[in-house]
């Protein structure tokens, strides 16, 4: 069998995965989700045909998306995530003691159902005590709370389909509302490679720039996600990610991580010269 | 044979008359799209293609016989009238053709002050004198309502010898008059009853919404079923009923309508009147949700207030239109038009229109749950970020008219510009509004008041889009010669 699941990354150039077994597939009331069994990336998760997650290489984003903040500010205690579905961002945000609630807002239940069932890699965690999920619009969410969390983490789709309101200037306008005063956001950024991934990444940091004195945009490498190169957006009320990064807090706390590391943190904020470049004419 | 409503008979003939591969050596001069790459490329080739000229399969608009024919009688029924006619010219055109079928020159015609500008233009092209009713005015919101029926029924006595009266229903905002009520006074007295029903097409089609023009035995209605219909921009029915004779009525249409009838719109006609007539119950039941969802969450923002039927008051307000999302914003101390600007340079939202002190977002069956949800979003941020003391704004917007000359004398008068500022007490020849929503500040053969200006003032300044004068900035306005 020669069965292979191929991704468009631009309108020309594609990113295929040999496919061993097609394990699950249904329309939601939001989306297509289908979950394959892969060769190399083992099992993944897809959304309208566009890769979320894959068993290899999930590490690296969730390592991202969650250590960042937590190491700029270890006192974090309230934590609200907007879609991630998989699980993965609070898998790891369970790993800090400290913090004592988690809302996770994900509009579409029967992607966590899926995930739970086929990627209990990422989705185990969803059960902790601590965590709180809401299956609604994120938008919606984040509109009726004020002043209520520590951290927002935003973990979504693409700016097109269901995520679509997660990257508007409304949005962010709302989590601003809706933090604390030493509130942080970090967002799901897109990539500055292709076109049209980079229009999307600089009207989202357009947006949030407008609300936030601190404003700054940070990399990894995310071999399954279009180009590799993926960005993510730091906004915050009041600490700056390299001048308050707590290292000794963040390293005496122990946790094994197999892609974050302090003097990563720091060097993530390093941005090559084209992608600063587009932050600029973002403004 | 009858014909049922499954059927679309325009769009049938237009696909046979492509499957027949007939070679064109008719207009229009793009020849299926194949002279005009760029535009066939832009607008796609199926459109282009169906781009046709009247022939004898396609039937001809300025006077039908078959599948055009077909067309009007499936919509006649669908509507419940004595006969509909396709028009390519918008509603604009519709209500002209009802003004000029029911008066000649010098013939009188009811009609409440804030008509579109539509209805007081065909006053100047026909040269019908309007009686104007006024309408009520709701003070708090700033909004002008329905006719009173007292008021209808003092003006039908003063004007015995007016041949029609016109209603515009439902308004802009969805607020209805009691047409059922008006109707009957008007047939006592032997006067036409013409209905400009723009906002009210899906009237016809839902039982949740209020009573629509033919059920309550109107003479004419004029249905912009491009707004909520569904139809391409431009593509409006005119509806008629009781004796208003069919013949007559195109005559008038087709003294203004084009000859070459766009395929593109009445096919769009044809296919959205179908789409209604089997499906239009479900599409403005969601509708309605979709509206009412919207106005609960608007209305807990605060600053807000999106009204409904709790404004019904039995008279002014008889009915209004649940479908409908007008909001009122002057709580918060923003007029409409700068909350309307707003959406669209800081969130990239676009309403329907925003005026001194309300705005309209327009819920149709092409919405989805997440735009609704950044609307509401939005207008949250807006009274987060912008919210200021209301004491400063404007708190009502109808001004009476004095009418001194009918539109028509005052428009083809000799006329003289001058500053708007210094115009109080001229005679208006031309309009002044603000577009969207059309509704005259003055209109033609009105006397200009320093209130008029000082409301025109407070419009520009508040950034809304002022047409109607020569003048395109608006600082002139021509005004009636006086006698030395």
């Amino acid at each position: 069998m020669n069965l292979w699941f191929t991704e468009d990354h631009s309108p020309y150039a594609r990113f295929s995965f040999r496919v061993e077994e097609h394990l699950y597939t249904a329309t939601s009331e939001f989306q297509k989700i289908d979950v394959f069994q892969t060769t190399e990336f083992g099992r993944i998760l897809t959304l309208d045909g566009y890769v979320m997650v894959t068993e290899k290489d999930e590490f690296i984003y969730h390592d991202m998306i969650v250590h960042v903040p937590m190491a700029t500010n270890p006192s974090i205690q309230k934590v609200l995530v907007i879609g991630a579905g998989d699980g993965g961002t609070v898998r790891e945000l369970t790993r800090y003691p400290s913090i004592k609630k988690i809302d996770m807002v994900e509009i579409d239940e029967q992607v966590v159902k899926v995930c739970q069932e086929f990627l209990p890699q990422t989705a185990a965690q969803l059960t902790d005590p601590r965590v709180t999920l809401y299956f609604e619009d994120g938008l919606k969410f984040v509109r009726q709370q004020e002043n209520a969390y520590d951290l927002i983490i935003v973990d979504s789709t693409d700016p097109f389909g269901p995520g679509e309101g997660l990257f508007t200037k409304e949005f962010y306008g709302n989590c601003y509302k809706a933090l604390n005063e030493q509130g942080i956001l970090v967002n799901q950024h897109e990539s500055p490679f292709y076109a049209e991934d980079a229009r999307g990444m600089q009207r989202a940091h357009k947006s949030i720039m407008g609300f936030f004195p601190v404003s700054k945009v940070y990399q990894a490498h995310i071999p399954t996600y279009p180009s590799g190169h993926w960005l993510f957006g730091l906004a915050s009320k009041k600490y700056d990610p390299i001048e308050d990064l707590d290292s000794d807090a963040w390293n005496a706390l122990g946790l094994q991580t197999k892609y974050y590391n302090t003097k990563l943190h720091v060097g993530s904020f390093a941005l090559p010269n084209y992608v600063k470049e587009l932050l600029i004419h973002a403004k | 044979m009858k014909l049922s409503q499954h059927r679309a008979p325009i769009m049938e003939a237009l696909q046979q008359y492509q499957e027949a591969r007939v070679v064109p050596f008719d207009v229009p001069g793009h020849k299926h799209g194949r002279g005009n790459k760029e535009l066939a490329d832009f607008l796609g080739e199926t459109c282009l293609h169906h781009d046709v000229n009247s022939m004898k399969p396609l039937d001809n608009l300025c006077h039908p016989v078959s599948v055009i024919h077909e067309a009007e009688e499936l919509a006649a029924e669908a509507f419940g009238a004595k006969h509909a006619f396709l028009l390519v010219n918008g509603t604009t055109s519709a209500v002209q053709a009802m003004v000029m079928t029911a008066c000649k020159a010098g013939e009188k015609i009811i009609m409440p002050r804030n008509v579109h500008r539509s209805a007081i233009n065909a006053l100047i092209l026909s040269g019908a004198v309007p009686i104007y009713v006024n309408p009520g005015v709701q003070v708090d919101l700033g909004i002008p309502l329905g006719m009173a029926l007292d008021e209808v029924r003092r003006a039908i006595v003063d004007h015995p010898d007016a041949k029609a009266i016109l209603i515009n229903n439902p308004t802009y905002y969805g607020i209805c008059s009691n047409l059922q009520a008006i109707t009957e006074l008007a047939h006592a007295h032997g006067m036409l009853v013409l209905v400009d029903e723009a906002h009210g097409t899906h009237f016809y089609f839902n039982d949740k919404l209020p009573a629509s023009a033919m059920s309550v035995g109107a003479d004419m209605a004029s249905i912009s079923m491009h707004k909520s219909g569904g139809s391409l921009t431009q593509s409006s029915f005119l509806l008629i009923n009781n004796d208003v004779s069919e013949g007559y009525t195109r005559q008038i249409i087709n003294l203004t309508q084009t000859t070459s009838g766009s395929y593109l719109l009445m096919s769009s006609l044809d296919i959205s009147r179908k789409n209604l007539a089997l499906y239009g119950q479900e599409i403005f039941d969601k509708v309605i949700k979709m509206a009412q969802y919207t106005r609960d969450e608007v209305n807990q923002i605060g600053g807000y207030y999106a009204y409904s039927k709790e404004l019904i008051n039995g008279d002014t307000v008889y009915d209004f239109d649940e479908s409908k999302l007008s909001i009122h914003t002057r709580q918060m101390g923003l007029a409409g038009i700068e909350v309307y600007d707003i959406l669209r340079d800081e969130y990239d939202i676009q309403i329907e229109f925003g005026d001194v002190a309300n705005i309209l977002a327009y819920i149709s069956v092409g919405d989805r749950t997440l735009d609704l949800e950044r609307l509401v979003a939005a207008l949250a941020e807006i009274n987060r970020r912008y919210k200021k003391d209301p004491s400063s704004l404007f708190d009502h917007e109808y001004i009476n008219p004095e009418i001194v000359q009918s539109p028509q004398q005052a428009f083809y008068a000799d006329k003289e510009i001058v500053l708007l500022a210094e115009s109080a007490g001229r005679v208006a020849s031309e309009f002044v509004m603000c577009y969207p929503p059309g509704i005259p500040i003055v209109a033609p053969g009105e006397r200009i008041t320093n209130e008029i200006i000082e409301y025109i003032n407070y419009c520009k300044d508040k950034g809304c889009f002022l047409t109607g004068t020569e003048d395109s900035n608006v600082n002139y306005i021509n005004v009636v010669k006086e006698d030395v």
